[in-house]
């Protein structure tokens, strides 16, 4: 077969001039860029202080500390640190609501205040989605997009529910259980938030949570819309502090279950700390999933998906498919659109509307994401990142992933909660599915494939929580979502997520 | 054997998922572009504009008039000509003359546009008349029932042939999108089309709904691209039909833009068929330096 000559017609094309009307035309070099366009901040208000939330009121403590925007290290509050004392306080002022107001609501009225908080999210959704991104370093849109609307569905949904549950549980007696200590962690702070509150509430439980440290804005926003939806007082207490306010939350004998997302770590501590006790406990964890691309997947989708699997929230996210198993046919082929597609993320201002990768949450967080980084290149893998400027200030990671990759090296094992994906390949179903499930971890997968049937055979056999068939991240309040092995147990969403927060 | 469709369909994955697609489509539709990169894209995509018009009513006078606008559209330097006027091949050769000494282009749709319906003798004959008329683009119908039927080798042949009769005419495959249905189909038919010639690839004849549609045009971007790195020819790409809005000509080029990167974003290789869309650039143009919408009434309808 001939083929033409390489863009052949452009000479031909500008061959032609002698125009009378010959105007600044053609751009010499073609090309165009975005303009910077930054989502305003002038509606935002962010107090120079926050004390924490109980029993309805501002309560002041001996401690604060800072939290900045990691995107330019500048601070933007003062945050409350709740001693163990402060944590008693809370907790019985739950424990007061519980017994005194909340059991006794009917289950209607449970509803219309977990409607009125969804309410008044949704009038104040561009605020929290600017505070989010700020507190947080995520990009706006997908705060915009992803964080804020999930947490107000989840609040609609639950809120629904709060009349039915016995539709839930047809024929089964079941009771509130009291008061719940929920602990959330700093990847999506409003949307782990909604995921804990909203059934804690509307099975009618009384709620102590706390923030994680490095984002506790959005939270006691949270706060001032539970006191304008007109909560009544102690029914959610909330709080701010490290791992010894977590501590005395599970620690306190009048807390009747612990809901804990965040590291595996910090979930065993909290398993040995409450062995004996009759607590329930629900444990979301950490996760290293799978990522299979079969040689029959929709290729470019599948690219998009990687992508998305990978770098949305700057990989901050339990479920995050960090380790890609490519069939070896097609892995070429995956790597170089990969890499081409890397080079077209935008990476920068959180609060800009086009900025793709955002910044990474804490210092803590970019050194881990470090470490692990060069234990890659030590352990010989390749790394490849895509060219790009880094802002000077704030804590920045570039987007990366690593080809020549073995199970047995650190970065494919470790979870790296950072924007960094690991490249494995496998030849046949049997040794996708054999490499899927070696891991402690378990809390979620993805599948590519044309072929309906093939995926349906991997779905029954890959050991994880949530599966994704051609798409990846995919959350609906009515979905369950929770793990297998270390990445905990429990599920949080749809009617599962109710009975962890019932006794039967 | 070099010829055969069937090596050009099997260098590719022709899977395409439907969901995938449109919601790649629409992230990129929802970037933000604003103040001077909105006023450049303005100025671009009137640069890639076909000025189109093609109707039975078509007479001298009204294509003169086209071909004025399409030269100077707006009392104003910064704003280019045109790249093309389309119309049928009985107008080309008004066209032509109205269009001496400028930069813009006469296209013309042939082989008995827009069904494709008639012998394939005829249709090189039409390609070779309207390209003595003095067109400088081709733009042809694939064989829709052909391809649906599967007769790959069909379309194939059909499009070297056409080729073929161009001569140094640029030739525009128009894949009718709208008839083909699937995006597995729209992936095939690119794929069949650049294999077979085409300099540029081109969703729809407007005269079908749905025309262009950002998820379609992402299709055949991404096999463009699967063509540009296996051959290292670079393929145009004409959305037509249906692109009315200076708001949906951004989203194309953003598309354009994040799929084969800048340098596909010239005339040379992008084009927006298009005819009302035209002025909507031109108001939003003037709002851009203004500050100030103007009404319709200042803007010509050519």
């Amino acid at each position: 077969m001939t083929f033409r000559e390489k863009n052949g017609y452009s000479t031909k094309l500008n061959g032609n001039s002698a125009a009378s009307h010959q105007r600044s035309l053609k751009p010499k070099k073609p090309g165009w860029e975005y303009a910077e366009s930054p989502e305003s901040k002038d509606h935002i208000i962010i107090n120079s202080k926050y004390d924490l939330f109980i029993n309805g009121k501002a309560v002041k403590t001996g401690k604060y500390f800072s939290t900045v925007n990691p995107a330019n290290e500048e601070k933007l509050s003062e945050i409350a640190y709740a001693s163990a004392g402060d944590v008693d306080k809370a907790v019985n002022a739950a424990e007061k609501a519980y017994r005194n107001t909340w059991s006794r609501l009917s289950p209607k009225e449970r509803a219309k205040y977990i409607f009125r908080i969804a309410r008044i999210m949704q009038e104040k959704a561009r605020e929290l989605a600017v505070i989010e991104s700020m507190d947080g370093g995520k990009p706006i849109k997908e705060s915009k997009s992803v964080d804020i609307p999930l947490a107000i569905a989840h609040f609609f949904y639950y809120a629904g529910w709060a009349d039915k549950l016995k539709f839930a549980f047809p024929g089964r007696q079941f009771s509130s259980i009291g008061v719940v200590g929920q602990i959330i962690p700093w990847n999506f702070p409003l949307l782990m938030a909604a995921w804990k509150i909203a059934p804690a509430l509307a099975c009618g439980n009384t709620v102590v949570i706390k923030s994680a440290e490095t984002t506790p804005l959005t939270l006691y926003k949270l706060a001032e819309i539970i006191q304008e939806a007109g909560v009544p007082d102690g029914v959610v207490n909330i709080i701010s502090g490290a791992g010894d306010t977590g501590a005395a939350i599970v620690n306190n004998p009048k807390v009747k279950k612990i809901a804990f997302t965040g590291s595996t770590e910090v979930g065993k501590l909290i398993m040995r700390s409450i062995a004996g006790t009759d607590k329930k406990v629900t444990l979301e964890l950490g996760g290293k999933a799978a990522n299979i691309i079969f040689e029959d997947a929709p290729i470019d989708q599948a690219v998009e998906g990687i992508v998305n699997g990978i770098y949305f929230n700057q990989g901050h996210v339990c479920c995050a498919g960090s380790r890609l198993l490519v069939q070896e046919s097609i892995k070429n082929t995956v790597i170089k659109k990969l890499k081409y597609r890397l080079n077209s993320l935008r990476l920068g201002d959180p609060l800009d509307k086009n900025t793709d990768i955002g910044a990474i949450n804490s210092r803590q967080q970019l050194d881990k994401i470090t470490e692990l980084v060069e234990s890659g290149i030590e352990e010989g893998c390749t790394i490849y990142q895509p060219e790009c400027k880094l802002p000077s200030k704030g804590y920045w990671f570039k987007p990366t992933f690593f080809t020549n990759v073995a199970q047995s090296n650190r970065i494919a094992g470790e979870e790296i909660f950072g924007p960094v994906l690991s490249v494995l390949t496998f030849r046949t179903p049997k040794e996708a599915i054999e490499k899927a499930n070696n891991t402690q971890y378990g809390l979620s997968a993805g599948i590519w494939s044309d072929k309906g049937s093939k995926i349906f055979k991997m779905v029954n056999q890959v050991k994880a929580g949530v599966i994704w068939a051609n798409t990846y991240n995919k959350f609906n309040p009515a979905s369950p979502f929770g793990g297998y092995k270390e990445s905990g147990f429990g599920r949080e969403g749809g009617i599962q997520g109710l009975k962890e927060y019932l006794n039967f | 054997m070099n010829n055969s469709v069937f090596n050009s369909l099997e260098t590719f994955n022709i899977n395409v998922d439907e969901i995938g697609v449109k919601e790649r489509a629409s992230s990129l539709a929802s970037r933000s572009i604003k103040k001077n990169s909105k006023l450049e894209a303005i100025k671009l995509a009137v640069s890639m504009i076909d000025l189109t018009t093609l109707e039975g009513k078509d007479s001298e006078g009204k294509v003169t008039a086209l071909c004025r606008k399409a030269i100077r559209p707006i009392e104003d330097n910064d704003i280019p000509g045109v790249a093309a006027v389309c119309v049928y091949p009985n107008m080309v050769k008004t066209a032509k003359s109205a269009l001496q000494g400028s930069n813009v282009k006469v296209a013309s749709v042939a082989t008995s546009f827009p069904s494709g319906q008639s012998p394939l003798k005829l249709k090189t004959e039409e390609v070779k008349k309207t390209v003595s008329y003095g067109a400088d683009e081709i733009d042809m119908v694939i064989s829709r029932g052909e391809f649906l039927e599967g007769n790959y080798q069909f379309v194939f042949d059909e499009i070297r042939a056409v080729k073929e009769a161009c001569g140094d005419a640029h030739l525009k495959v128009i894949l009718e999108t709208g008839e083909l249905e699937t995006f597995d189909n729209v992936r095939k038919a690119s794929i069949i089309a650049m294999f077979a010639g085409a300099d540029f690839i081109k969703t729809s004849t407007g005269k079908v709904q749905p025309a262009a549609t950002l998820p379609v045009t992402l299709v055949m971007l991404e096999a463009i691209r699967d063509y540009y790195n296996e051959t290292g020819i670079k393929i145009g790409m004409k959305p037509a039909g249906g692109i009315r809005t200076t708001k949906d000509a951004i989203s194309y080029l953003c598309l354009v833009k994040e799929t084969l990167g800048d340098k596909w974003l010239t005339p040379d290789l992008f084009r927006l068929g298009a005819s009302t869309l035209l002025n909507d650039l031109l108001m939003q143009y003037k709002k851009q330096k203004t500050g100030f919408y103007q009404s319709a009434d200042y803007f010509t309808n050519d």
